[in-house]
């Protein structure tokens, strides 16, 4: 048995695609440029990163999905290109949103059909399929077509579906996209749980707090190649000897964004909207007190809550990320 | 898993709204097209024969659109990727896509010629009628197995319904189905050969007297090419979609 579950080395996929006959408009797009890791048996690992980052095509050159343009995967020894049999034997694939079921089928229909594609026996399948219903809280409604699910209750049977067949290796790509939190947060037991059994879990997400919670490691890949790899601790580190001030204002303009960001002592600022409020979060040097000097420049806005904190491991993330904006450097792992 | 598969396949196609419309309207047309072409042709003691055909025309239909149509439906739902990572041979794992699509054309078949018997009383009186019940599943069957080889096609690409579309009326026309093979050129006598004609020819022939078993036999056989033929194009073609990264839609 292979020491790593996951091995990519070098790994690069290049998207070719053409419009038009009579004069073809080739375009070529790098999605992944050279990514290297490697994930421990029964570890469960992370993946961050912006939309279009490259963490899909990741998981896919994974998965056997797609064919790398360069490099090499292995999962549990088997090469993704040329054993890709062995490899899908091993593996589960789980994906976020409303796709990827047969709407008019009941649960239990599309259980049983993915259940013999996989090659799960048929003296084990009724057994499997109970089990399972059982572990993602569908039993009772496995009889009802999927197209009346609600979106919570699809998502836990993709994750039924994905682990019929007991896969060493899950893929879990952006798993509680448009879950509610009381799904996520069941979500993320279901995921800890598969963890604490053996199960080597590679997860996908853009919520901080479930790879905090959940990922023993974590990387994070932007512009197609990882930028960061560690611990959730060892990544915080990332936004050391900065603080963070949150502002809740409505109606900041980009202009006085832009006028934030030339501050002394200001790393960087962003502005979410929630609602008909702004969030706008400022990391600055630890040393240095911004505080007087953003409400200043947001002279005119109408401000709620004001607080100063420590960096969290978003605030670490947004660090990396927003390096990349600026000439691609890597950032080397953080000593633990 | 290929019964299996094939009955959860035809259980989702017959829950579509559009099936049901179409599978509730289309025969109807045929018939009404097939009875009203005879009469104008001054052929009223065909009527059986013509209905047969029409009713072959809603099969390749079925298969036409079911196999190729079916694959892109996976596509479009995001199952497409999901069937191709099961650890089975790809052919295997298509196979009761289009088994499933051949099912429901049988159904096309039964419904135009109970339509023609309705609404306009046709008779039916075959030549063969315990022949027919043989030819007529073999010819769905075989059509079923050349589906195969054209859902590889729609594996590979994304925009494929313009080759279903295009296909439809000329394979009406070369395979026999409406028209007698005789009362065409020359020059498409090659293009019926290759094609699922002997299936239909095998029907016509059971329904309307003559040597229904070669026509049935041929059909099976040019049918197991395509069925290995398209294992063997399932398994490239699997491979070139990887490549391509034409499995799912974007």
């Amino acid at each position: 048995m292979s020491d790593y579950a996951i091995e990519a080395a070098g790994l690069r996929r290049t998207y070719r695609s053409r419009t038009g006959w009579l004069r073809p408009l080739r375009r070529e797009v790098e999605a992944v440029r050279g990514v290297d890791l490697t994930v421990g048996n029964g570890e469960l690992f992370g993946l961050l990163g912006p939309n279009g980052a490259g963490k899909t095509t990741t998981i896919k050159l994974l998965n056997t999905l797609l064919i790398p343009t360069a490099g090499s995967a292995r999962i549990c020894g088997h090469d993704v290109v040329t054993e890709t049999r062995e490899v899908r034997r091993r593996i589960g694939y789980v994906f976020g949103g409303d796709r990827g079921l047969y709407e008019r089928l009941s649960a239990l229909d599309n259980l049983r059909y993915f259940a013999e594609l996989y090659g799960v026996p048929g003296r084990d399948q009724q057994r499997r399929i109970a089990e399972l219903l059982e572990l993602v809280r569908l039993a009772g409604r496995e009889r009802e077509r999927v197209e009346g699910y609600s979106r919570g209750m699809r998502q836990r049977l993709h994750i039924a579906r994905g682990l019929l067949h007991r896969p060493q290796v899950l893929f879990l790509d952006e798993p509680s996209i448009g879950v509610d939190p009381v799904a996520a947060r069941e979500l993320r037991q279901t995921v800890a749980d598969l963890a604490a059994t053996g199960t080597t879990v590679l997860l996908t997400t853009h919520y901080m707090a479930e790879a905090d919670e959940l990922c023993d490691r974590i990387a994070v890949i932007a512009n197609g190649t990882i930028q960061a790899l560690g611990t959730p601790a060892e990544l915080r580190r990332h936004a050391d000897g900065r603080q963070v001030l949150e502002v809740e204002a409505y109606g900041v303009t980009d202009a006085q964004l832009a006028a934030i960001h030339t501050l002394p002592g200001v790393r960087e600022a962003s502005v979410t909207v929630t609602g008909a409020a702004q969030a706008l979060t400022v990391q600055s040097d630890a040393g240095v007190d911004v505080q007087a000097d953003v409400l200043r420049e947001l002279d005119g806005v109408r401000l709620g809550r004001v607080a100063a904190r420590q960096p969290t491991l978003e605030d670490a993330y947004v660090a990396i990320v927003n390096r990349v904006d600026t000439p691609a450097r890597p950032v080397e792992a953080v000593a633990a | 898993m290929i019964g299996v598969g094939a009955l959860l396949h035809t259980r989702q196609l017959s829950r579509s709204p559009f099936e049901i419309a179409t599978a509730l309207i289309v025969p109807v047309v045929q018939a009404t097209l097939a009875v009203y072409l005879c009469r104008a042709g001054g052929e009223p003691g065909r009527l059986l024969e013509a209905a047969v055909g029409a009713g072959l025309m809603g099969v390749w239909s079925s298969v036409l659109f079911g196999s190729g149509g079916a694959i892109q439906n996976q596509r479009w739902q995001g199952t497409l990727e999901m069937l191709m990572l099961a650890p089975r041979p790809p052919a295997l794992v298509i196979f009761p896509i289009t088994l499933s699509t051949a099912v429901t054309g049988t159904y096309a078949m039964l419904a135009t010629l109970l339509w023609g018997r309705l609404l306009y009383g046709v008779p039916l009186t075959f030549a063969h009628p315990l022949l027919f019940l043989v030819a007529a599943p073999g010819c769905v069957l075989g059509l079923g197995m050349f589906g195969l080889l054209l859902a590889s096609t729609f594996v590979l690409m994304r925009n494929a319904n313009a080759l279903a579309n295009t296909l439809e009326y000329p394979i009406w026309l070369v395979s026999g189905m409406l028209v007698p093979l005789t009362v065409l050129p020359g020059w498409t006598g090659p293009i019926a050969a290759a094609l699922p004609t002997w299936g239909a020819r095998a029907v016509h022939e059971a329904a309307s007297g003559g040597p229904v078993w070669p026509s049935l036999g041929i059909c099976l056989a040019i049918s197991l090419g395509c069925l290995a033929a398209g294992a063997l194009m399932m398994t490239y073609v699997e491979r070139r979609a990887r490549a391509a990264a034409t499995l799912a839609l974007a």
